[in-house]
């Protein structure tokens, strides 16, 4: 026994020696983060191996790991959480379609740019004459990726022509709601417009200029050192053809990029930074100039909340009683509709009533939101109302029905208000709830209390005072609730 | 004609033979006591009369609508007194709401808790709630009223208090039925007496 233990034990150590030499020889790795969601030319699964990733970011990633005599790997981030992701140091550098920014640049090392893109507005082709500047779309709601140059745009243009920026956090949704009429026009770099233009028939790109800007890498603040040899080894690319090799792969080499690269290597890239005029705002002017927002977002939650959580109590009745008073197959039914819901995540309900549906009924985001948070949140409420129902005692009933009450009568006059009683303090929990579940709507673009701080985060590129800001203004929702709902209780059911 | 008749009543519990081949009737203006050790069935045998659960066997007729007054009496614990004793005279025989509170009032007053018409279930004394419980079976007008062990919770001065109540309610031509294992009450204020026990016995 001892013998054969021993004889293990030196089994596990060779095997230790031996994994950990071939780890010493193993060349280092290059950990580059990206959003594979963000789909091609950036980076996306590759459709015959999906284990691996290919598009242009994948190439430059591999010609600076080359450049560096490691070896790429790709970490999976997504896209609006690369900027804090870099910071945090989960990859040694980001690259997915990274836009420039005196922000990122005021927190971030930025290498220089590696690809110069312009923004364009999409249209649908029957409205080819009527919207071809942002100046055309006065209260027109226009869809970009929020977090973006273009998303700065659209603000701007909020303020200046009456625009309504929605906001999406992937790029193929706002081609295909511009195509269904979700929105009446995408402002975007034109890689993404090409693409929205080619997968979704009837839309087409203006051939305004809306702005310009520049894919650059994100490294962490410290990582200056490997920033600037990651930037000598992209001038060589740029010399030697290599990135337009890439780029022309990928059908996206055109003569921007030329002049582009000529002024990089005169020497003039920091000129390239877009508003390079505007200061960053320190992290408390920008919160002050946030805090509207935040509490009109703050408003959307509130009202969403409440009128979802109408919704769900009406049909929470209706499903409780359903499943009390109703036939067997109804009960059957009503059982299987909690299992499902209760069953499956709220954000994916969310999608499927969104864009799933959208071939059959194209319901407006609130609506969805309202809908897909009412129907959830019924589920709920209606086995909270049916154990509050079955808890009251059976006496009462007894009572009405030799006073010759209907079950009817029985259920709104004694049952239901007895129960209701009973349901309160849960109720109460499920709103407050809800209340923080509605953040999940941000998904089908509806611009709630968490995505507009997420929004405020990453345009000032930090999480430290939106996140105060954003759970202050929750609690201050939340808390009074809850109070209110012991108060009623208090008064209900008197010690 | 009378008032309740009842004829070869079974009623089963579990698989169990509770109560079997029981015949009775029951004139106007009768104070019946139904009389029995605890478990016989004589809350059953109430129930049954009252068409709250269903019988195994045998026929239950009544000329008219039950009362029923329970031992725990089951006031609706969401509502005052009054709106007890009033809403099924609203709800049930569609009465106007006004005349049905003034009725609910005057019964109240009747039993001796007029004061307490806006007080809660839970605020009731237990000889409080019974009174009430009967207000509220009265307000229907029954020609039968059923009462589980009234009794039960009462002392001496109020059981003598609800035995008079009876007898002024046999005495306006009800048939009363109570269901008690009280002798010495059913001795003294029944006008005929049915004991389940012996019943029981006999078979």
């Amino acid at each position: 026994m001892i013998v054969r233990m021993r004889s293990a034990i030196v089994a596990l150590c060779a095997l230790w020696l031996s994994a950990s030499a071939a780890w010493a020889q193993a060349p280092r790795e290059l950990r580059w983060g990206g959003d594979a969601e963000g789909g091609a030319p950036f980076v996306e699964a590759d459709p015959n191996d999906p284990a691996r990733v290919v598009g242009f970011d994948v190439e430059v990633a591999g010609a600076i790991a080359q450049g560096l005599g490691r070896v790429p790997r790709f970490i999976q981030v997504g896209f609006t959480s690369l900027d804090p992701a870099a910071a945090r140091g989960d990859f040694d550098i980001g690259l997915s379609g990274i836009e420039d920014s005196p922000a990122r640049r005021a927190r971030l090392a930025v290498t220089i740019p590696y690809y110069e893109f312009r923004e364009l507005l999409t249209v649908r082709d029957t409205d080819r004459d009527r919207f071809r500047t942002l100046a055309d779309l006065r209260g027109r709601r226009v869809a970009t990726l929020g977090a973006t140059l273009a998303y700065d745009l659209l603000v701007a243009a909020q303020a200046e022509h009456g625009v309504i920026p929605v906001t999406y956090e992937d790029d193929v949704h706002p081609y295909s709601d511009l195509a269904l009429g979700r929105v009446d026009a995408v402002l975007l770099d034109y890689v993404l417009a090409e693409r929205g233009v080619r997968r979704n028939t009837g839309l087409v790109n203006q051939p305004a200029d809306m702005g310009k800007g520049y894919y650059v890498g994100i490294l962490s603040a410290d990582q200056a050192a490997l920033r600037d040899r990651i930037d000598e080894i992209l001038r060589e690319a740029m010399r030697d053809g290599r990135l337009e090799a890439i780029f022309r792969r990928w059908d996206m080499w055109n003569e921007d990029q030329p002049r582009l690269y000529a002024r990089i290597l005169s020497g003039r890239a920091t000129e390239l930074v877009p508003a390079a005029g505007a200061p960053v705002p320190d992290t408390w002017e920008a919160a002050r100039r946030y805090l509207p927002a935040l509490l009109r977002a703050a408003v959307i939650t509130l009202v969403l909340s409440c009128v979802a959580m109408a919704l769900a109590i009406a049909i929470g009745i209706l499903i409780a009683s359903g499943r009390i008073y109703g036939s067997r197959p109804l009960q059957v039914v009503l059982t299987g509709y909690v299992e499902v819901i209760r069953g499956t995540p709220l954000l994916l309900q969310l999608f499927v009533l969104y864009f799933g549906l959208a071939a059959v009924v194209q319901l407006p985001a609130f609506v969805a939101a309202l809908i897909g948070l009412g129907l959830n949140y019924a589920a709920y409420e209606s086995e909270i109302y049916r154990s509050a129902l079955r808890a009251v005692p059976q006496g009462q009933l007894d009572a009405a029905r030799t006073l010759g009450l209907t079950n009817r009568q029985t259920l709104t006059l004694v049952r239901g208000p007895q129960a209701l009683r009973l349901a309160l303090a849960p109720m109460t929990n499920d709103f407050v709830a809800l209340l923080k579940d509605s953040s999940l709507v941000s998904v089908i673009t509806v611009v709630e209390l968490t995505k507009q701080t997420q929004i405020f985060a990453a345009n000032i590129g930090s999480w430290v005072v939106p996140g105060a800001l954003c759970a202050a203004i929750y609690l201050a929702m939340s808390l009074p609730l809850a109070r209110l709902a012991r108060r009623i209780e208090q008064r209900w059911h008197p010690a | 004609m009378n008032a309740l008749d009842v004829r070869g009543l079974q009623i089963r519990r579990g698989g169990r033979l509770l109560v079997e081949g029981l015949s009775f009737t029951a004139a106007r203006g009768e104070l019946l006591a139904i009389m029995g050790a605890s478990g016989t069935g004589k809350t059953s045998v109430l129930r049954a009369i009252a068409g709250l659960d269903p019988v195994a066997a045998g026929v239950v007729q009544v000329d008219g609508r039950v009362g029923i007054v329970f031992q725990f009496h089951h006031l609706f614990a969401n509502m005052t007194a009054l709106e007890n004793v009033w809403l099924a005279p609203v709800h049930v025989l569609k009465q106007p709401r006004a005349d049905a509170e003034r009725r609910g009032r005057e019964l109240l007053d009747m039993l001796g808790v007029g004061g307490r018409a806006d007080a809660r279930p839970h605020e009731l004394s237990g000889g409080e709630s019974q009174r009430v419980a009967i207000a509220r079976a009265l307000a229907m007008d029954p020609p039968v009223l059923l009462m589980d062990e009234p009794t039960a919770s009462l002392d001496q001065a109020r059981r003598d208090e609800l035995a008079a109540t009876l007898r002024a309610l046999a005495a306006q031509g009800r048939t009363v039925v109570v269901a008690t294992h009280d002798a010495e009450f059913a001795r003294a204020y029944a006008t005929r007496t049915l004991r389940l026990d012996t019943m029981d016995a006999r078979r």
